[in-house]
């Protein structure tokens, strides 16, 4: 059992979600869990706080989650499912201020060589600041 | 509050958010992404499902229960929005509340909602409409029940020429200029349905 940072993808298109997750996984295979929500509850365009909640705990690791996220309702649903989440796994989940598709796959490069949340985050996010 | 007066409370909210779906929805094309009254109806539908459970409830518990069916049904930001505007008022609120303790909790809760989506009143949301109705509660006097309908339906009116910066009619700029903030149209809906009610059980 990986002891890396996991990663959750957060689309409004359940398509973008898989997709990306695929991408992701290709790239660093099984070093690093990833899981994605993707869709409203009903499957249409949007995002599901329970099928977020449900993608942490099936990306969980001991050391933590980083979740990308595409437009605000993903980035506000994600901050409402964390703050359901187990208080014991609140603070070791974060979000990332990265694209969705290039933030992911630069999450999950630095969490495969075993760096911790605040380093798998920065490596997001460095998109940002390009 | 009686079950009967809680159950028409919260048949009324869903019912009117329900009739008014293709009003909202027509709004958020304007200037979101439309899906602002499917979105609120697939919540308030789940919430009229379970409308037995909640009338039975003390309000507190009915509230909070409320708010969680909308964080989890919604599927958009409004989820959220709404959900910790309704689960903060039941954290706040007695289960028999004055109007004192209503405009106290509403406070509370529109601190809430401020700190959810990152926003301010004035820029274009649910805000401008639920602050002037927090304000006009807290200076009470007769017939709030009748007045604060008007003083909602004004506030939405009154992001029409709002320049959006938060939601995603931020993304529209000055384009958004010129329409009703779909969100403040449904507070003010919500803010109408929970007087008539109110109204009725007061008089």
């Amino acid at each position: 059992m990986t002891q890396n940072v996991g990663i959750v993808i957060v689309s409004h298109s359940p398509k973008v979600a898989e997709g990306a997750a695929d991408m992701v996984r290709q790239m660093v295979g099984d070093s690093v869990p990833i899981a994605f929500a993707g869709g409203n509850p009903e499957g249409g365009i949007g995002t599901d706080v329970g099928a977020i909640m449900a993608a942490i705990d099936a990306a969980w690791s001991q050391a933590g989650v980083a979740i990308l996220v595409d437009l605000g309702g993903a980035e506000t649903n994600s901050e409402m499912a964390i703050e359901m989440m187990r208080e014991d796994q609140r603070s070791r989940i974060v979000i990332c201020n990265a694209p969705i598709v290039e933030g992911a796959v630069m999450a999950a490069t630095e969490a495969s060589g075993g760096s911790d949340l605040a380093k798998v985050k920065a490596a997001a996010e460095e998109l940002m600041a390009l | 509050m009686t079950p009967a007066t809680q159950h028409a409370l919260i048949a009324a909210m869903a019912e009117t958010i329900i009739a008014h779906t293709d009003d909202l929805t027509a709004l958020d094309l304007a200037i979101g992404d439309g899906d602002h009254g499917l979105n609120m109806r697939r919540g308030f539908e789940a919430v009229l499902a379970d409308i037995d459970n909640l009338a039975g409830q003390p309000l507190p518990e009915a509230l909070k229960s409320l708010g969680t069916t909308l964080v989890m049904k919604v599927g958009g930001a409004s989820g959220p929005l709404y959900g910790t505007l309704f689960i903060t008022l039941a954290k706040e609120l007695p289960a028999e509340p004055t109007v004192t303790d209503a405009a106290a909790a509403l406070d509370k809760a529109i601190a809430a909602v401020k700190a959810r989506g990152k926003s301010e009143p004035g820029q274009k949301t649910m805000l401008d409409v639920l602050v002037p109705v927090q304000q006009a509660l807290a200076l009470g006097g007769g017939n709030l029940a009748r007045r604060l309908p008007a003083v909602a339906e004004e506030a939405a009116r009154a992001t029409v020429p709002m320049h959006a910066i938060r939601g995603r009619a931020s993304f529209l700029g000055a384009r958004s200029v010129g329409h009703m903030d779909p969100g403040a149209c449904s507070s003010a809906f919500l803010v109408a349905a929970a007087c008539g009610v109110l109204e009725g059980a007061c008089a």
